[in-house]
């Protein structure tokens, strides 16, 4: 039988990706997709990119060699990628710069958002109060609970951030809110995607923001080591640290890229789009694996990190999944938060939820790893946000 | 010719705009739906949508959010919403089209979705999260079951676009009046209204409008320059909250204000 939704060409990473969008939206992704042509190789707009992303997010961010982590191991080399030390504390930073950077050239005036832990609404916050642009944030009303940090942080910056109670009240449904958002006041508002997920040229351009991760690390690891990494190891919930970390080693396929899905609790609480039970289909615009039901509704993820529990996941990595060009697997949150307790005391970095995955996979990639080997996982955000949820979760009251 | 095709083509005859009235499969419950399409159809219903619900309806405001939301508590699916048909199909013969999206369709297969609509007598479908881009094929397994898949404009469609899509346009062609979601609010209609009377250049395929569709007044604006009207979260709403009496009662009001105004 055919799969009406298995396309190549335009917009599609494989069979995956395309523009599953309402009409209305299209006229706004046609509109998006001639400016991101117009801009992505406009030298004046890159340097204006590179300036931000320099001087306000300050990149390029280090390369650190975790000499304790190593020792801990006593394998492979380990080296962090240090998104966290970025400007408002994740790698989320790059791409809202660069997204409300077209905002600009293309004349809109307001920019629309959703998030789940609030990295990406403070990151769409930040550079709206940065570039005098009105903001609405849209959050499931549990994640408003979740993260009322953050919730305070993007009010501080000037944006609206407007509760999600429909559906499941998170971020799928923060998401189907912002597009519902965006398709009512499509001519003057643009809309800030956080991460490589949603219609064709969303997952494109993310990975272009983002892509300097991985060129960093090239560059980085040939001045300090005179040579590169065989292992890259990112967390993944839409795919957007990942994509930026692995996209300049495409064209290494003998380094091995390793993604780290949201485990969860046990088979049926989880994030694992990839690595689990989720088979191609069609939500927020793009064909992608899916976790879903037989009937195809769509099943809330699950994971102790807000970050990673979206159901989707970018269209490029079900590419690289089906290609083998990636390794999808995945950790629980327990297995996760010793993560996070692991990073603290053995080298004194908070790692954000998100990140404590790709950190706690060590224990499953390590042993297999030499010790003339190098290994760079990506330290995608801090974890600040995270310090509250962590203590109840371990039973300590710090209220 | 198919039984829209053919209702489409009395309403031209005699005349009259065509009323489209969309109702959730299985919501409130499926009896409710079930009886609410029968009891439309005697209130001046010419066509109905019927909604396959899916958990992530993105075109759709909170109305038919909620609807669909109940509609899958009560385990509606893909296969029980051609059961719902089929029931229908017993004591009506009113033409019936599908309005559900891709995923859902997917899942069960897209081609035996149509093989299976069709022999359960429905007409055709509306994919609201599939633009012409990505249709192709979908346009194709249609057209050799003589199933319709019904093509969109908006008030910002252009007239490139629309010469594309109204050159593929068969059913009819379903007008979005503002530029947001389903739902009641207030609406000025004459943008769409200048986009249906400029497509009418590319096609002769019926025009319908709809989203934001709350009374005797937004009804016959948005007819003015259509062949048919889409009501759904006007309908549906009153559904939901039990006052079945008073959704028909509103079906048949707009059948008198459009009667009394176009006819």
């Amino acid at each position: 039988m055919i799969n009406v939704a298995e396309k190549t060409g335009k917009g599609r990473f494989g069979v995956y990706g395309g523009q599953y969008v309402p009409e209305l939206a299209m006229h706004a992704l046609i509109e998006l997709e001639e400016a991101y042509e117009k801009f992505h190789n406009d030298p004046e707009f890159l340097a204006e990119f590179k300036k931000y992303l320099r001087e306000y997010a300050g990149r390029p961010s280090n390369l650190y060699f975790a000499e304790k982590l190593t020792r801990h191991y006593g394998r492979a080399k380990i080296f962090l990628k240090r998104e966290d030390l970025l400007h408002t504390g994740a790698h989320k930073i790059n791409n809202a710069l660069g997204q409300a950077l077209l905002a600009k050239r293309m004349g809109k005036s307001k920019v629309v958002a959703e998030t789940g832990a609030g990295q990406h609404g403070v990151a769409t916050a930040t550079v709206a109060a940065l570039f005098d642009m009105e903001c609405h944030i849209f959050m499931g009303k549990e994640d408003t609970e979740r993260q009322k940090l953050n919730v305070f942080r993007m009010k501080l910056l000037g944006a609206e951030v407007v509760p999600v109670t429909s559906g499941t009240a998170t971020l799928k449904d923060a998401t189907s809110e912002a597009i519902r958002f965006w398709a009512s006041n499509i001519t003057d508002t643009y809309y800030v995607i956080g991460s490589a997920v949603g219609p064709h040229p969303y997952p494109l351009m993310v990975r272009d923001f983002q892509k300097v991760i991985g060129e960093e690390v090239r560059q980085q690891s040939m001045e300090k080591l005179g040579r590169l990494p065989n292992y890259l190891v990112a967390c993944i919930g839409g795919g957007s640290n990942s994509i930026g970390l692995f996209h300049d080693f495409m064209k290494n396929p003998e380094i091995k890229k390793f993604g780290v899905e949201g485990g969860g609790i046990d088979d049926s609480k989880n994030a694992r789009s990839l690595s689990g039970t989720g088979r191609p289909g069609i939500l927020h615009g793009a064909y992608s694996y899916l976790l879903q039901t037989p009937d195809g509704q769509v099943i809330e993820a699950y994971s102790i990190s807000a970050g990673l529990d979206y159901p989707g996941i970018g269209p490029e990595h079900s590419y690289f999944k089906d290609t083998g060009a990636a390794t999808y697997d995945f950790v629980t949150d327990a297995e996760a938060i010793a993560g996070f307790q692991l990073l603290s005391k053995t080298e004194g970095i908070i790692p954000a939820m998100e990140s404590s995955h790709a950190i706690a996979y060590l224990e499953k990639l390590m042993p297999k790893t030499r010790e003339d080997e190098i290994v760079v996982v990506c330290l995608s955000g801090r974890g600040d946000k995270d310090v509250a949820h962590v203590a109840k979760y371990l039973g300590e009251n710090i209220e | 010719m198919t039984n829209l095709e053919k209702k489409f083509a009395e309403l031209k005859s005699a005349n009259r705009k065509g009323i489209i009235i969309y109702i959730t499969a299985g919501a409130p419950d499926v009896e409710t739906s079930i009886r609410a399409v029968l009891e439309a159809e005697k209130n001046g219903a010419d066509v109905i949508e019927i909604g396959i619900p899916f958990s992530d309806p993105m075109a759709d405001g909170p109305v038919i959010l909620k609807s669909s939301t109940a509609a899958i508590r009560n385990g509606m699916t893909v296969a029980g919403v051609l059961e719902v048909v089929k029931k229908i199909r017993e004591k009506s013969q009113i033409p019936i089209v599908a309005m559900g999206y891709i995923n859902n369709l997917l899942s069960y297969g897209f081609e035996k979705f149509v093989a299976d609509s069709k022999s359960v007598g429905m007409d055709g479908v509306i994919l609201p999260d599939v633009p012409h881009e990505e249709s192709e094929v979908m346009r194709k397994i249609c057209a050799e079951k003589d199933f319709h898949l019904m093509e969109f404009l908006t008030p910002l469609t252009t007239p490139e676009r629309m010469k594309e899509t109204c050159s593929s346009a068969n059913g009819f062609i379903y007008g979005v009046s503002n530029t947001g979601v389903t739902g009641v609010k207030k609406i000025d209609f004459s943008k769409i209204n200048s986009v249906i009377e400029k497509a009418r250049e590319f096609t002769k395929t019926p025009m319908a409008v709809g989203f934001g569709i709350g009374g005797t007044e937004s009804a016959i604006d948005a007819a003015e320059a259509a062949d048919a009207i889409i009501i759904g979260s006007a309908v549906v709403s009153r559904l939901m909250d039990g006052r079945f009496d008073d959704a028909m009662k509103f079906v048949s009001d707009i059948r008198q204000a459009l009667d009394k105004k176009y006819s």
